[in-house]
């Protein structure tokens, strides 16, 4: 038993964190919420060109052959610094889903462009507002095209494909398809994250292929969004470090009645249940981790669990770092709204917490409690 | 990153499976099954009997105090060793709760603190559990602020070197079991609280000690008043110089962490299997949309501390040492351990108010209601964690201490007058 990253990922970690310290600054997030860019290209390109988008592509598809393990580790670190780039839509959902479900000609088609970064995905499971359910869904697909709309669809308006789940008869398949083709248009939704773009995507007779087989479309979609809960876990557990890092920071160099405000307990207190919950979710995303790089049997409790403590950890620090920062933490021009932001989107992506928290006591009934106890 | 045992773990956890396969009180295991909070669960023998019979049998075969070297009794295993063993123990570790502030606290501070002549003589039959200890820290006025003790230690005007003891201990587990006592003391109030103790250990049958049960609010009594009068301790059971004895007291207080901290169970195994047998509205409560949120809440802590508990071991067997992020350990599990009580109980309905072998799981969930506010205190308050979590983890400032460099016996002091 060894529940730790190897010195090589922690390498791979510390590499990371100083390209991201260089070409991710706050600055560069605040352009995207800013600015008319959905997201920061150049940054984009940079992370294909350290091989970090493909690292757990298999090289005969272009990408690097490592593996899970460290696209967590680089998971963490995005989640840091909120990079402002469709990562998770394109690698962690997209790339997944392809490698575990796609056919040889689809895998050829987008996986090596993918870990080039020329090409983005999104995934376009979500159809409204309300809990996402096999019922839900009107999107259809007749074979060969696909009609209808989806949304919200994070990083939807820039993805040079998407995956879509839509009803095939009466039951539900995946499809890919290039947005390139025919019949679709693509509406901007405001949201409370404009780091992460959301758009409605409106599909008339656009061709599509379908993923694995008929009918499975909603197991291959729950699968791959169990793998890529760990690592969007992970994402939020790098941003519930630094959320806590920035409070701590403050408490030390703020001063009031006299005193820094880090030796009044009531702060102090607030900043040791922001370590404690991420602490919990550190060790429950390790848990992740292992699952994932070994697709262990656990995986849909690990995912599950992991997912459930890291969404926890994400609000938990970046509400309390704008407690701990007072006015100025209430202000556009410090970064703490950046991070409660972006909490708060990664909270509901790929299902809302309470649906995780369903799923984790779903899992577990079915299964056995001795995997969490 | 692994979760498997490596080929050496797997076959050390084979020789464990077949020993206490061959050597486990069986006769024990279902009573010991219904152990809760403050009850090991044992009605057909001697608790104290049963505890002391199976530590021995332990000892005999290395299996003893895993964390001790060999020529104190202990085992000499690995840290990872440690957990394979307490993984598979299984419920007959209820049965070293007697014994839990001996190895974990008091042992500990034996072997770093005493002479070799002593801990030949102590520590052997203490992890053979021959010998049962207590930990004499706290007094009516001084828990969270140990330092501010007011038992008494001077020297005996007689030449003899001895030291004569006056004084109170509270709170004190176990001392009515006990044979020996781990004391610290005030020899100096004429300067600032820290500098003025001294650390001393003795026999707890030893002329002028006097035992008291104090009845706890769960009904149990577990915990004891200690009164001191002219109690004689020769020289040489003194731990540490005089003037020490805070130092020597944060070698207990460490692994008094880490013991009491680590591995802790939330009761969350248990809940989820009452939800899975109990209904509501005709269904399994855990196909109930509130109370799997409210499970899945409790399921995430009792894994994040199982699993920070792993981490902590690979830092461990990789030679790092663990530091004071183990707090986490008594603070999530105390918390959660009431909070989910609570909740088992809300799930009873009215019915939760009866607390008799009929309620759910023997009245597990009644007996930790009652039990686990002392949780939140023992060993470190919660405040008291938090404060270690934000001063030692995150680097933030003390708290102002008005008393730091003030003389003890000018400290104003609750209640009682000065020294
Ligand atoms: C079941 C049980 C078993 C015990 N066993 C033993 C034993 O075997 N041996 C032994 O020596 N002791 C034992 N204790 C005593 C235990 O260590 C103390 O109760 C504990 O340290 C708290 O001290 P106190 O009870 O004096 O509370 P106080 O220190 O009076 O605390 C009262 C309240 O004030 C808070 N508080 C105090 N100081 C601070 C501060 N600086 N910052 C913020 N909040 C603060 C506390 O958190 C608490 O909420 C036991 C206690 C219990 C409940």
């Amino acid at each position: 038993m060894n529940l730790d990253f190897s010195d090589e990922q922690k390498q791979l970690r510390d590499q990371v964190r100083r390209f991201l310290k260089e070409n991710c600054p706050p600055a560069a997030v605040r352009a995207i919420l800013e600015g008319d860019d959905q997201y920061d290209a150049k940054l984009y390109q940079g992370l294909a060109d350290l091989g970090v988008l493909g690292a757990a592509i298999p090289e005969e598809y272009g990408g690097v052959g490592l593996g899970h393990l460290e696209l967590c580790v680089v998971a963490e670190e995005l989640g840091r610094v909120l990079a402002p780039v469709p990562v998770a839509s394109t690698v962690y959902l997209g790339a997944e889903c392809l490698m575990q479900a796609g056919s040889e000609e689809q895998k050829q088609a987008w996986l090596p462009q993918i870990s080039a970064g020329e090409a983005i995905g999104c995934w376009a499971i979500n159809e409204g507002t309300g809990r996402m359910k096999p019922a839900k869904v009107a999107l259809t697909f007749d074979g060969k095209t696909v009609s209808g709309s989806k949304a919200p669809i994070t990083d939807g308006g820039i993805a040079d494909f998407a995956i879509v789940l839509a009803k095939e008869g009466s039951d539900l398949s995946l499809c890919l398809v290039d947005l390139s083709g025919s019949g679709v248009s693509r509406e901007t939704l405001d949201s409370i994250d404009p780091t992460r773009g959301q758009v409605k995507l409106t599909f008339e007779g656009t061709p599509a292929t379908r993923i694995g087989s008929a009918g499975d479309g909603w197991h291959i979609a729950t699968q791959i969004m169990d793998r890529a809960a760990i690592l969007i876990g992970f994402e939020q557990l790098g941003g519930a470090d630094r959320a806590l890092e920035m409070g701590r920071d403050y408490a030390l160099e703020r001063m009031a009645f006299g005193r820094q405000i880090g030796s009044f307990q009531a702060v102090k207190h607030i900043l040791a249940d922001m370590y404690v919950s991420a602490t919990l979710a550190r060790s429950n995303c390790y848990y992740g981790a292992w699952a994932l790089s070994s697709s262990a049997a656990e995986l849909p409790i690990a995912a599950a669990t992991a997912r459930v403590s890291a969404t926890n950890a994400f609000q938990h620090c970046a509400k309390n770092n704008i407690q701990v920062h007072g006015g100025m933490g209430f202000t556009w021009a410090f970064d703490c709204h950046l991070y409660y932001r972006r909490s708060n989107a990664l909270a509901l992506t790929i299902g809302s917490l309470s649906t995780w928290e369903s799923l984790l006591i779903e899992r577990m009934s079915a299964g056995n409690v001795e995997a969490a106890a | 990153m692994d979760f498997n045992d490596t080929p050496q773990e797997a076959e050390f956890r084979k020789e464990v499976r077949t020993w206490l396969d061959a050597n486990a009180p069986k006769h024990l295991e279902d009573e010991l099954k219904r152990a809760s909070f403050g009850s090991n669960g044992l009605e057909s023998e001697d608790p104290i009997k049963a505890s002391k019979a199976w530590q021995k049998k332990k000892a005999e075969a290395g299996w003893a105090c895993l964390h001790w070297p060999k020529e104190y009794g202990g085992g000499a295993r690995s840290a990872m060793e440690r957990v394979i063993w307490s993984q598979e123990e299984g419920p007959y570790a209820v049965l070293s709760g007697l014994f839990t502030i001996g190895h974990g606290m008091c042992g500990p501070t034996v072997m770093e603190w005493a002479n070799e002549e002593w801990k030949e003589r102590l520590l052997p039959p203490l992890a053979s559990g021959e010998e049962v200890w207590c930990q004499l820290f706290s007094e009516p006025a001084s828990g969270s602020d140990l330092a501010g003790l007011r038992t008494r230690a001077v020297k005996a005007d007689d030449g003899s070197g001895d030291w004569i003891i006056n004084g109170q201990k509270i709170w004190t587990s176990g001392a009515q079991n006990s044979d020996w006592g781990l004391l610290i003391t005030r020899t100096d109030p004429d300067v600032p609280k820290h500098k003025g103790l001294t650390m001393f250990f003795l026999r707890m049958d030893s002329p002028g000690v006097k035992v008291v049960p104090i009845k706890q609010a769960n009904g149990a009594s577990g915990f004891n008043e200690v009164y001191f009068d002219d109690v004689r301790i020769p020289d040489d059971q003194r731990l540490g110089d005089v003037g020490n004895g805070w130092k020597v007291s944060l070698t207990t207080l460490m692994n008094e962490r880490l013991s009491i901290g680590s591995g802790m169970s939330t009761g969350f195994p248990e809940l989820f299997k009452f939800c899975m047998d109990m209904e509501i509205d005709g269904e399994a409560a855990t196909a109930d949309s509130g109370v799997r949120s409210k499970l899945a809440q409790f399921a995430v802590k009792q894994s994040g501390l199982k699993y920070t508990g792993m981490r902590a071991i690979s830092a461990l067997s990789k030679g790092e040492t663990p530091g004071p992020e183990n707090s986490i350990g008594k603070l999530v599990a105390g918390a959660t351990m009431q909070e989910l009580a609570m909740y088992a109980l809300d799930l009873q309905g009215e019915a939760g108010v009866v607390w008799d072998e009929d309620s759910p799981q023997n009245g597990r969930f009644q007996a930790m209601l009652m039990r686990s506010p002392a949780t939140r205190i023992e060993g470190g308050s919660d405040e008291i964690l938090r404060n270690i979590i934000g001063e030692r983890v995150l680097g933030l400032p003390g708290d102002i201490r008005v008393d730091k460099d003030v003389p003890f016996k000018e400290i104003p002091t609750s209640g009682k007058a000065k020294a």
